[in-house]
C-alpha cells in the first residue's frame, strides 16, 4: 500500500483564541477532532494519511496556555502550550527544577524544542513502528500486537506494563513529571479534573488505543509543579542510539529527599521500558533509610528489573534499566 | 450501523477485526423491548398450571418437594458469578469505566469452564438428561400456553414436567451462545500473555483470527439478551417461586400439582425435600 507523503488531507482547521473555546470545539466534534499543539506528533500521522481527522483545533492561539508563573503553594504553574525551549531555559525552573530542565533540554533538536511544547511532549503517542505503518493492531483497534509476535523487530519495545500491546512511552518529560510529583489539569466543557502525573498516564490494561486519561473532547491546560522539598536531590537521564534527535531507548528521573546522609523518601521513574512512565516503588521501598550510594543503588536496580520480561530482541532493556537506577541512586545531586 | 469492524491487514487484505460494539447497544434494546413487550403483552396469571391442586394427586406427597439439589444450586449461582464478571468486565470498558479487565475476563472465563464441567458431570451422573431434552409433548405444550397467553383460548394451561418448554429452550440457546464464547476465547487466549500456555498469533489466518473475534463478540452480545430475558423471567411474579426454588432447592406440594404434571415428574411418596440430594425424583 503506498503511503503518499507529500499532501495533507483536508480538514476544517479552528483557531480558538481561548481555552472555552478551544474545549467546546473539542467537545463538538469529539473523536472527529484533534487537538494540535506544537505539530510534531501531529503532520507525522497527517502526512501518512493514518489519522484522518474532519476538525483540527489549533492551540497556537491561546495566550493563557503560554507560559510559567508561581503555583499557588509555592510551586510553579506551566501552560501546556509553554516550548520546551522557554521551560529548559526558564530561571526558576533550572533552578528549583534542574530534573525538569535537564529532561526538557534532552528532547530532540532545538528546533523541535522550539516548535515543540510541554503538553505535546506529555501527550504524544506510542513510537511503535507497526502502529504507525496503520497497521490494525490493538492499539489501532485491531486485534494483534505485531510487534510482540516471535518475529518481530521489538528492540525498542516494552519489558514491563505489557498487556497484549508492547509500545512504549517516548515522553522525555513524563518521567520527570512524575518524580516530580506534578499535577496534570485538564480541561472540558464538565469544568476542569486534576490528575496527579502518575495516573495520568495509563497502561494498555486500562486502555490499550490511549497513553493518557486525555479522552475526546478533553484538554490538557497547565502542569503544576509542587513547591520543591529542602535537601532533594535529583537524577535524570537518557539514553539513546545517538547523541541528539533520538528518543529514549530507556530513562530515569529520580528524585531523593535525603536528610543527615540518609534517604527518608524516594521517587523512582522509568520511561522507554513501558507503555507508561513506570514508578518503581520496590527500589523506592528498598532505598528507604539508606545512604544514597552504590550499594543502595545496586538494591535499587536489582529491585527495578524484578518481573521485567524481555521480548526477542529487547533484553538489553534489563541491563540498561537496571544500572540506570543504580546510578540514579548513587549519584543523584 | 456497521455489523462488523473490518481493516486492512499488512498485505493489503480486508479481513474482519471484530464485531461492532454498537450491536451490544442494540442487544440492550432488543432486552428492553423483549422486556417491555412481553410484561404489557403477557398478564402474570398465564403460566402453566391448574388453579387448584387435587387432593387425590396430593396424597402421599411430601410437603416440601426438592426441585434442585445442593450441587445444580453451587453450579447455577456460581456460573451466575462468573458469568457477570465476564459481561462487566467485556462491556463496562466499553462505557468508559476503565479498569484492568483482561486478566479478570479470562480467569472469570476459566471459572465458567470449570462450572460447566461440574454440571456436565452432575448432569450425566446424578439427574435425568431426559428432563431437559425437548419432546413431542414439549410443543403441544408450547402450542396451547401460546393460546392461553394471547387470549385465543380458555382452556387450562397443561402441566409441564419437571422443566417447562420455555425453560428447556433458554437452557439449549444458552449453552449454544456460552460454549461458542468458550471456545473462541481459548482460542483468543493464544493472542494474550499468560502463565497457562504460550502466545501462537499464527495459529490462525488473519481472517480466521478476525471471524474467531466476531464469533466471540456475537456470542458475548448474546449473553446480554439472553442474561436481561432470565433475569425479567426470575422477577416475574408467576415464576418467582422457581427463582426461590433455585435458592431453597424445594418447592411446596401445591406448586408442584399445580404447575408440574405427576406422571411426567414423577416424586415419590413418603420422599421429602430432606431427604434426598439429588434433586432428580425421575
Amino acid at each position: 500500500m503506498a503511503v503518499i507523503r507529500d499532501m495533507i488531507p483536508p480538514f476544517e482547521l479552528y483557531q480558538p483564541a481561548g481555552v472555552g473555546d478551544a474545549v467546546r470545539l473539542l467537545n463538538e466534534h469529539a473523536d472527529r477532532g484533534w487537538v494540535l499543539a506544537g505539530g510534531l506528533d501531529t503532520f507525522d500521522w497527517f502526512k501518512d494519511r493514518i489519522k484522518r481527522p474532519a476538525a483540527v483545533i489549533d492551540l497556537g492561539g491561546i495566550d493563557e496556555l503560554r507560559g510559567i508563573a508561581a503555583g499557588p503553594d509555592g510551586g510553579l504553574d506551566i501552560g501546556a502550550m509553554t516550548s520546551l525551549t522557554e521551560l529548559s531555559e526558564n530561571g526558576d525552573v533550572r533552578s528549583r527544577y534542574p530534573l525538569l530542565a535537564e529532561a526538557a533540554e534532552l528532547v530532540a533538536t532545538p528546533q523541535i524544542r522550539n516548535q515543540g511544547t510541554l503538553g505535546g511532549n506529555i501527550a504524544q503517542d506510542t513510537r511503535c513502528w507497526y502502529y504507525r505503518s496503520g497497521w490494525p493492531c490493538y492499539r489501532a483497534g485491531g486485534n494483534i500486537c505485531y510487534a510482540a509476535t516471535p518475529r518481530s523487530m521489538n528492540r525498542e519495545h516494552c519489558i514491563l506494563g505489557a498487556s497484549r500491546c508492547v509500545a512504549v512511552n517516548p515522553s522525555d518529560t513524563a518521567p520527570a513529571l512524575v518524580a516530580l510529583d506534578a499535577q496534570m489539569v485538564v480541561a472540558n466543557v464538565s469544568g476542569e479534573t486534576t490528575y496527579a502525573a502518575e495516573d495520568f498516564f495509563i497502561g494498555p490494561d486500562i486502555d490499550i488505543t490511549r497513553m493518557t486519561v486525555l479522552e475526546p473532547g478533553d484538554l490538557l491546560t497547565r502542569i503544576r509543579l509542587p513547591a520543591p522539598q529542602a535537601g532533594a536531590r535529583y537524577y535524570f537521564e537518557k539514553i539513546r542510539d545517538r547523541k541528539s534527535w533520538d528518543f529514549s531507548l530507556a530513562s530515569v528521573a529520580t528524585v531523593l529527599d535525603v536528610e543527615a546522609g540518609v534517604i527518608r523518601d524516594a521517587r523512582v521513574v522509568v520511561n522507554g521500558v513501558a507503555p507508561y512512565p513506570v514508578r518503581l516503588g520496590a527500589s523506592e521501598v528498598a532505598v528507604r533509610g539508606r545512604s544514597p550510594d552504590d550499594e543502595a543503588g545496586q538494591a535499587a536496580g536489582a529491585a527495578a528489573v524484578a518481573g521485567a520480561r524481555a521480548l526477542r530482541h529487547n533484553d538489553y532493556k534489563i541491563a540498561l534499566m537496571r544500572n540506570l537506577v543504580r546510578r540514579s541512586i548513587r549519584d543523584a545531586a | 450501523m456497521d455489523f462488523l469492524r473490518r481493516a486492512l491487514n499488512p498485505w493489503g487484505e480486508e479481513v474482519p477485526m471484530g464485531v461492532s460494539w454498537d450491536l451490544a447497544w442494540a442487544a440492550v434494546a432488543l432486552g428492553a423491548l423483549f422486556v417491555i413487550g412481553h410484561a404489557l403483552l403477557i398478564p402474570k396469571k398465564t403460566g402453566g398450571g391448574k388453579a387448584d391442586a387435587d387432593a387425590e394427586e396430593a396424597e402421599g406427597l411430601p410437603k416440601k418437594i426438592l426441585r434442585h439439589s445442593l450441587g445444580a444450586r453451587a453450579f447455577h449461582w456460581s456460573m451466575t458469578v462468573a458469568m457477570f464478571v465476564l459481561l462487566i468486565t467485556a462491556f463496562f470498558p466499553l462505557l468508559g469505566i476503565r479498569f484492568p479487565w483482561v486478566t479478570i475476563h479470562w480467569i472469570a472465563g476459566f471459572g465458567l469452564i470449570l462450572t460447566l464441567i461440574y454440571h456436565i458431570y452432575h448432569a450425566l451422573t446424578k439427574q435425568d438428561m431426559g428432563a431437559m431434552w425437548i419432546g413431542r409433548q414439549d410443543v403441544d405444550e408450547t402450542a396451547k400456553s401460546l393460546k392461553v397467553a394471547l387470549r385465543a383460548s380458555e382452556e387450562e394451561p397443561p402441566r409441564s414436567g419437571k422443566y417447562p418448554p420455555d425453560q428447556k429452550m433458554f437452557h439449549h440457546v444458552a449453552t449454544g451462545v456460552t460454549v461458542g464464547a468458550i471456545v473462541t476465547g481459548l482460542l483468543m487466549m493464544f493472542r494474550i500473555d499468560h502463565f497457562l500456555w504460550g502466545q501462537n498469533p499464527y495459529l490462525f489466518s488473519d481472517a480466521v483470527w478476525g471471524w474467531i473475534y466476531v464469533v466471540h463478540g456475537v456470542c458475548g452480545i448474546g449473553l446480554i439478551f439472553l442474561v436481561i430475558a432470565h433475569v425479567y423471567f426470575a422477577i416475574r411474579p408467576e415464576k418467582r417461586w422457581m427463582t426461590w426454588s433455585m435458592i431453597h432447592g424445594w418447592i411446596d406440594r401445591d406448586r408442584y400439582l399445580q404447575n408440574h404434571d405427576p406422571k411426567r415428574w414423577v416424586v415419590a411418596r413418603g420422599e421429602t425435600a430432606e431427604g434426598r440430594g439429588d434433586g432428580q425424583s425421575s
